[in-house]
């Protein structure tokens, strides 16, 4: 287990639906305020409107609609700086984006991927779902089928972009992209449990697994940005 | 002239993707400008620029996977000469310190004055200091890049691999061959690293399909270990065949009612460390260590014995072994062997050792030369007890149960006689017993 000697916090905003553009606009301001040592660590929760997002390393052709069909379904499509292949948010997804300085933690960019599954993983059990990992497969996984979805990007050891969870996600969207580039199923928690859980209550689960994964102290932050 | 260099951003990260150059050749760059990119696992990291100049060799290209510490990249430092330390202090982190392992605390000023520095900039780690002299590096030859050009355990790493393997047609490298100041030893290994060695890999064999799997944490400490064991210690081997007729009939006698009465096998390891325990206080140096030139002496026997796990093994400790009986013993092999595989060792249970034992023979291995646990001087190696045709004094043929068991020590502290006076002794408490079990 990891140990500190003093505490240290992270500030949990739920932003609710923001736009993606948006939400990388955050991002980056609080990358360069944690990198200047202003804040503390941050996760945003988020959900985006619909949206398809490919990584530096993504593969266009994993996109397989083009860009008028994605305009004329109301999906936009950003190429963005995290790793990973190509994606789709949209609502009913928790999206969560933690800016984090791994100095304090680990400085080991393998170890803090491991540590977002386990927080998943762990939080998808408190929903009584069995979920695990696929090995060589970054990611949360539900026999077979992908729930969560993660995707980072890291400078000077600041942490940004993170993961998305599939809650109430109508999964019909992900039939424009090969996710993360690979051909298999997708699942949401709506379609394991066959009930919705209450937002509220998975933050609250997250955020404790988090603190738990991170050995930091979670405070919900009101304050606005 | 100063090395880019893959940085490792894990402990069990032994290599990185290069997938982008945010700059090309020829490009002036500054201290801490993101440089390029590298991709592990769904995690992209943009690493910065260690040092202002002139981006003046892109030596692996975008897409391809290197090693840790594989120079990347060649910045000039403009104007500044090549002999100009890189800049001082006050800069922020060089890409060299992103790697996990914390760079060399700061040390204390009076280390610094006791002493006495070889024309170094600023004063070395402990760490670095001792692995310049296990490697016989002139640490004149080595460019610091820590602050105020202090030499790192970073800066040696990449000495080492510069010098075991010379970078493959790279420009001229800066740092002048290692002259023979002192007489290298002949094939040099890299230095332990807390990771897997740095030094560029071998080729792949040709054509071959490979899949790539991280060491384990507990692997690359193991590899760490024996490494680290190879270049101390100057091994030697010893094998006595011991007769363990009497032992295996106490044990049929017994082993019986051990089970239904404890609830464990008695096997042949509790008679073998007992017996050990025995050779080791009449030949107590098997149970020292060394320590630069001097000999430390354990006052208490603590066996450790080894236990293999599905992936690696690890070494529990039996702590004043010598003050318990057979059945003692076997209980605390099985205690401590059930918790290694599951995994609930105490720290305090694996460390504290003073001799070793191993026992290959449950392998099927008749005799093997181990390697020695660190920083004991000698570990019994067990091999399998088997029936074998024996021909006795009167010169008769008789069916006897042989093992042989070897001692391999470290010469030097144990001459060979000392050695086998020790085996002798063990071999004489196993083939004449007379202790009951229970």
């Amino acid at each position: 287990m990891h140990s500190t000697a003093a505490t240290r916090t992270c500030e949990l905003r739920d932003l609710g639906r923001i736009d993606y553009g948006r939400a990388l606009e955050l991002q980056h301001a609080l990358v360069e305020k944690r990198k200047q040592g202003l804040v503390p660590d941050q996760f945003l929760i988020v959900e985006h409107p619909h949206v398809i997002t490919i990584g530096r390393n993504g593969k266009p052709d994993h996109l397989l609609a083009s860009e008028d069909v994605l305009r004329r379904a109301g999906i936009s499509f950003f190429p963005t700086d995290r790793g990973g292949d190509i994606t789709y948010h949209g609502p009913g997804q928790l999206v969560g984006y933690p800016i984090l300085d791994l100095r304090e933690w680990k400085r080991d960019v393998v170890a803090y991927v491991r540590s977002i599954e386990q927080a998943l993983i762990d939080t998808l059990a408190d929903f009584g779902i069995a979920a695990g990992r696929e090995t060589g497969m970054t990611g949360v996984w539900v026999e077979g089928r992908k729930i969560a979805a993660i995707g980072v990007h890291i400078s000077r050891w600041i942490t940004s972009h993170g993961f998305a969870l599939n809650v109430t996600t109508d999964l019909r969207y992900f039939q424009y992209i090969v996710p993360c580039g690979l051909a298999k199923p997708v699942t949401s928690i709506a379609a394991e449990l066959g009930a919705e859980p209450k937002r509220a209550e998975l933050i609250a689960s997250l955020a404790r697994h988090f603190a738990e994964q991170f050995g930091f102290e979670i405070s919900v932050a009101e304050e606005a940005l | 002239m100063m090395d880019v260099v893959m940085p490792q951003m894990g402990e069990s990260i032994v290599e990185g993707t290069l997938t982008k150059w945010l700059k090309k050749a020829g490009d002036r760059v500054e201290r801490d400008e993101p440089l390029f990119e590298i991709s592990t696992d769904k995690v992209d990291t943009e690493i910065p620029s260690p040092a202002a100049g002139t981006l003046s060799a892109v030596l692996v290209e975008e897409g391809k996977t290197v090693a840790i510490n594989t120079v990347v990249a060649r910045i000039d430092e403009a104007g500044t000469g090549a002999a100009a330390a890189p800049a001082p202090a006050a800069a922020p982190e060089p890409v060299a310190q992103a790697a996990p392992a914390p760079p060399p605390p700061p040390e204390p000023e009076a280390e610094a004055v006791e002493v006495p520095q070889e024309e170094t900039a600023g004063p070395l780690s402990p760490l670095v200091r001792r692995m310049a002299r296990e490697n016989n590096i002139d640490l004149k030859q080595v460019r610091g890049s820590g602050a105020g050009g202090r030499i790192t355990k970073q800066d040696l790493e990449a000495h080492l691999a510069k010098r075991a393997a010379p970078a493959p047609a790279a420009p001229a490298p800066v740092a002048p061959a290692p002259v023979a100041a002192a007489p290298a030893p002949p094939p040099v290994m890299p230095p332990p690293p807390v990771a897997p060695p740095p030094s560029t890999p071998l080729p792949r064999a040709e054509a071959a399909k490979v899949r790539i799997e991280p060491m384990s944490v507990m692997r690359a400490r193991i590899a760490e270990h024996m490494l680290a064991s190879k270049r101390t210690s100057a091994h030697v081997t010893t094998m006595h065949k011991v007769d363990m007729t009497r032992v295996a009939k106490i044990r049929a006698r017994n082993k019986a009612e051990v089970q239904t009465r404890y609830g464990f096998s008695l096997t042949y390891l509790p008679f073998i460390t007992r017996a050990t325990c025995e050779a080791l206080r009449a030949f107590p140096l098997a149970n020292a260590s060394v320590e630069g030139t001097n000999i430390i002496h354990h006052n208490e026997i603590n066996i450790g014995i080894a236990v293999a796990l599905d992936a690696g093994l690890i070494v529990p400790v039996i702590r004043n072994a010598d003050q318990k009986n057979v059945l003692g013993l076997q209980y605390a092999i099985v205690d401590l062997a059930t918790r290694a595989r599951s995994r609930q060792l105490k720290p305090d249970e694996v460390q504290g050792g003073t001799f070793s034992i191993t026992n290959f023979g449950s392998f099927g291995s008749l005799f093997g030369t181990p390697i020695i646990n660190q920083p004991q001087v000698a570990i019994l190696g067990v091999g399998a007890v088997e029936k074998t045709p024996v021909v006795t004094d009167d010169d008769a043929i008789a069916i006897r149960s042989i093992a042989l068991i070897g001692l391999t020590f470290d010469h030097r502290l144990i001459d060979g006689a000392y050695a086998d006076q020790f085996m002798n002794k063990l071999k004489a408490a196993l083939e004449n017993w007379s202790e009951e079990v229970l």
